[in-house]
């Protein structure tokens, strides 16, 4: 495991912090071990975490937000946000951290989306949930927020229902309710994948915007190597529930670690060599 | 203008296959009546009759025209409210069926109202306590409301109820002084007592509904909490409600103002359905509690091999049935926020 | 060095359950014997196969453990209860109900395989043509399904039965005649899934007559589903044919029907309850034992689970 250098570092503030987090999942009988032994510090920065699926890098992100501990068995020396220890949180304090000070961007808006409450409604109720304002209150932030992230008729848009809307403007949605409270981390669970191309850049280019303005930290997990190199400052490598790397994005194509190398290569390049892409080899080892 | 016209043009289908399922109804009472091993002629002029009286009374029926020409008339007569005359009450069988049918209406509308607003909810936690101790008993009792036999358990409730803890009133609708001392209006008891402010009636009336309503609704209890409870599960895997739990929800808002919009029309239909099984269930029910409505006049109709006053019934449920689940479907396609068409531009 | 041959009771096992089977019969044996042990895990599929192998092992021993003839009267012993001489007590005739009540599985047994025999493969032949040819075939058995469907099925039963006059055989046929409607849709719906895949298409491109295919490739596939419905199906039968006893129109005196059991014991059941609640209970448990087998079935054969 390389040391983490980078200009960050300086300013870290360990918003997040983790030590030797193991989760298992049992079924069956038989138990999976999906993260094993994965330690890491989190600053105000753009920190992603890669993988292919199946190499927990999820997992990770959810268990912070404890979210998956009603499905799985979750240990660690260390899982904390600031100096709240995430292990001892009751759900009653946990839901006062979720929402408010970590939110979390999932993949696909058609899903993610209530689909029988009007977006704009969901907004503020995000809002309502965990400051005590009225209804015509909340109505009004959720009108600034979906401003804010450059949606350009608002009042029209907030009476829109989830399938109404396109792919990129849910999403746009998705970070209106998920930065409405102002939360300190935002964890983007492959929030770009569902996404074409251009639509990809412009949300990518709005979370970028949110999280400067509010000097938010950002766990952004991808499987797309390219995407992180260019969009995060640090980017950890996962596989198989363990960390491989910790790299600056800068020194990601300089990385001699075999799996980041498997990684880079396999991944297609525009103007990259018209020869048959390498296949990760995936046995043991 | 294209969307008004596909709008008109889908409503006129649908309308259309009601239609058409409607008058399949009336051909299948009308079949079962000819299946009748009794000769209907006979059983106007006697057995003694010459041939040419009998020749007369089978043209006065219409019996000589051909089969489909006697439908014809038959659904005609229907369509005018003639649905012949019962010849044990000798009256048309509409007027009968006029008399006793709200008394049916509000025993099922009180046992869908039990059944709905305990059912529901009782799905619900059922689901969100799935593999606990309140979903394995909100099951049992489901799975025991399908499989009692309702006339059974009608008749063990009044013997535990009435006579033996004196809690419920006995069987019919009021007890035997109070008969005829209030003006029909809707023919509601509960409505016309009240709109009378006659309230010792209307107790006395709530009293004799409690114990039939309670039965019939533990039978609709028991299909809505299941239909639920399934709803709710499925629900429960979607991703909107990780959402919420991201957003810092409590488990009971999540349910009650994130998931339960979803299933709404869902339950509506459920419900639906679920009327129309009540009617079936207050055939027998009716008959242990001695209660006047349809299904003690289809009974006592049944043993008396009145065809006309049956199939009158029959026709009459079947109507319902028809009329409720083309109501659900019409409700479901106007709520379902789904069902809207078009997608916005970025 | 020879091994061992295994033990005998456990090698049909291993054969059933070889993960590579060698021909089609192994491996359709193969996927029944998986289902059974699934089945047979489930506490409450158990449960609902002891209620039925309990029904036909006293339908068939009945004489041997009734104890009284089922409908010798005794007037010495009117609306006697509970004893050690009659477990049950007897009715207004003297009758041993216990008696009676074992009998009655006879009746229930005979209703309930009848009815199943007539209307499951008349639903799954109609659902799975239905299904096949499409069209205007599709359209006109739908639409009778529908007239059925638009009916609660009891008021039509009684109906039926009080066209053709009251007896056991009439309310078979009345409880069988408007009881096919969902086994067709069910077969149906499967029959639509399978009727484009290649190798249906191969069949016909083969020679095979429409009906060669309905009979020998669709209908086996649409026979699992359809067997589930009928088992979910079988405790409603059993019900609607109490109801039609209970009104007089099932099986006629003396024959000891449960649901007429219940309507004669109906004048004497403040006094003398056990003459309606045994044979309730009778129904009752029996029906309760299907509904929990039909809910093992379609738990073990839902594929989500397998």
């Amino acid at each position: 495991m390389k040391a983490v250098p980078s200009a960050a570092a300086e300013e870290m503030d360990g918003l997040l912090r983790v030590k030797n987090l193991r989760i298992n999942f049992n079924s069956n009988g038989r138990t999976v071990e999906a993260v094993r032994g994965v330690s890491f510090t989190m600053g105000r920065e753009k920190l992603a975490i890669v993988g292919e699926s199946g190499s927990g890098k999820s997992l990770t992100a959810r268990s912070f937000l404890k979210l998956v501990q009603p499905i799985a068995t979750v240990t660690a020396e260390r899982l904390e946000f600031r100096n709240i220890d995430i292990l001892r949180q009751t759900e009653k304090e946990m839901r006062r951290i979720r929402g408010s000070r970590i939110t979390m961007v999932m993949q696909d808006p058609r899903y993610s989306l209530n689909p029988v409450i009007k977006v704009g409604d969901q907004v503020a109720g995000a809002a309502r949930l965990h400051q005590r304002i009225s209804r015509g209150e909340a109505r009004k932030k959720a009108m600034q927020m979906l401003n804010s992230v450059h949606i350009r008729d608002p009042e029209r848009v907030y009476e829109l229902y989830p399938h109404e809307v396109s792919g990129g403007m849910g999403q746009r949605v998705m970070l209106a309710i998920m930065l409405i409270t102002d939360p300190e981390i935002l964890i983007a669970d492959e929030a770009t994948s569902a996404l074409d191309v251009t639509v990809q850049l412009q949300v990518l280019s709005i979370l970028d915007e949110q999280v400067r303005m509010r000097g938010m930290g950002l766990l952004f997990i991808s499987h797309d190597l390219n995407l992180v190199q260019r969009f995060c400052e640090r980017i950890i490598v996962m596989r198989r529930g363990e960390i491989v790397e910790t790299v600056a994005a800068a020194d990601l194509r300089k990385s001699t670690h075999p799996y980041t190398r498997g990684l880079l290569e396999s991944a297609p390049r525009i103007g990259g060599p018209r020869t048959d892409l390498p296949v990760l080899n995936r046995a043991e080892g | 203008m294209d969307a008004v016209f596909e709008k008109a043009y889908r409503a006129g289908e649908i309308l259309i296959s009601i239609f058409i399922t409607y008058l399949g109804l009336l051909l299948v009472t009308f079949l079962i009546a000819r299946v009748i091993p009794i000769d209907p002629v006979l059983v106007v002029v006697g057995d003694r009759a010459t041939p040419d009286v009998y020749q007369a009374a089978a043209k006065r029926l219409g019996l000589d025209q051909p089969l489909w020409l006697q439908f014809l008339s038959y659904v005609g007569g229907i369509l005018h409210g003639d649905l012949g005359q019962s010849f044990i009450s000798s009256r048309a069988v509409l007027s009968d069926l006029k008399r006793y049918f709200p008394a049916t209406a509000e025993l099922a509308t009180a046992a869908i109202l039990i059944g709905s607003v305990l059912g529901i909810p009782m799905g619900m936690i059922a689901a969100a306590r799935e593999g606990r101790w309140p979903d394995y008993l909100f099951r049992v009792l489901g799975l025991i409301g399908y499989s009692v036999p309702v006339f059974w358990l009608g008749l063990m409730a009044l013997l535990v109820f009435y006579a033996e803890l004196g809690w419920s009133a006995g069987p019919g609708r009021l007890d035997i002084g109070f008969d005829g001392q209030i003006e029909r209006i809707t023919g509601f008891l509960l409505v016309d007592s009240a709109a009378q402010g006659e309230w010792e009636i209307f107790r006395n009336a709530l009293s004799h509904l409690v114990l039939p309503a309670a039965i019939l609704g533990f039978f609709s209890l028991a299909y809505i909490s299941r239909m639920t409870r399934s709803f709710m599960l499925d629900q429960l895997t979607q991703e909107y409600v990780i959402t919420a739990r991201v957003k810092g929800m409590p488990e009971w808002r999540i349910i009650w103002l994130e998931v339960f919009p979803n299933i709404r029309v869902q339950l509506i239909t459920v419900v639906a359905l679920a009327y129309g099984g009540l009617l079936e269930g207050a055939v027998l029910t009716e008959s242990v509690f001695a209660w006047p409505g349809i299904g003690s006049y289809m009974t006592s109709s049944l043993l008396a091999a009145d065809m006309n006053a049956v199939l009158g019934a029959t026709i009459l449920i079947g109507t319902i049935f028809v009329i409720i689940n083309m109501l659900a479907d019409l409700l479901y396609r106007l709520l379902d926020p789904r069902a809207r068409r078009g997608l916005a531009n970025t | 060095m020879m091994t061992p041959a295994p033990p005998s009771h456990r090698s049909h096992a291993y054969w059933l359950l070889d993960p590579d089977p060698k021909s089609e019969l192994q491996a359709r044996l193969g996927s029944l014997y998986r289902q059974w042990l699934i089945l047979r895990r489930n506490p409450l599929a158990a449960m609902g196969l002891t209620v039925l192998g309990l029904l036909v092992a006293l339908a068939i021993l009945a004489p041997l453990i009734a104890g009284y003839s089922p409908i010798e009267q005794d007037f010495t012993a009117r609306l006697a209860p509970p004893s050690v001489h009659h477990f049950f007590g007897t009715d207004e005739f003297g009758r041993d109900i216990f008696s009676r009540v074992i009998y009655g599985t006879r009746i229930t047994l005979v209703i309930v395989l009848v009815v199943v025999a007539i209307a499951g493969p008349l639903g799954l032949i109609v659902g799975c043509a239905a299904g096949y040819f499409g069209g205007l075939i599709d359209t006109v058995m739908m639409r009778i399904t529908d007239i059925f469907l638009a009916f609660p099925r009891l008021v039509l039963a009684l109906a039926l039965v009080t066209a053709l006059g009251p007896g056991i055989i009439n309310a078979v046929l009345a409880i069988a005649l408007t009881g096919w409607p969902p086994y067709a849709r069910v077969a149906r719906s499967e029959a639509l899934v399978i009727r484009n895949t290649d190798y249906i298409k191969a069949a016909r491109l083969s020679g095979c007559s429409h009906a060669r295919i309905v009979l020998g490739h669709i209908l086996p596939i649409c026979l699992t589903s359809t067997i589930v419905r009928v088992a979910l199906d079988m405790s409603g039968i059993i019900l609607i044919a109490a109801g039609l006893g209970f009104l007089g129109l099932g099986a006629q005196p003396p024959s000891p029907e449960w649901g007429a059991m219940v309507a004669s014991g109906r004048q004497f059941a403040f006094q003398q309850w056990w003459v309606s609640a045994m044979p309730g209970l009778a129904i009752f448990v029996v029906s309760l034992g299907f509904n929990l087998l039909g809910d093992g079935l379609r738990d073990a054969l839902d594929p989500r689970r397998r």
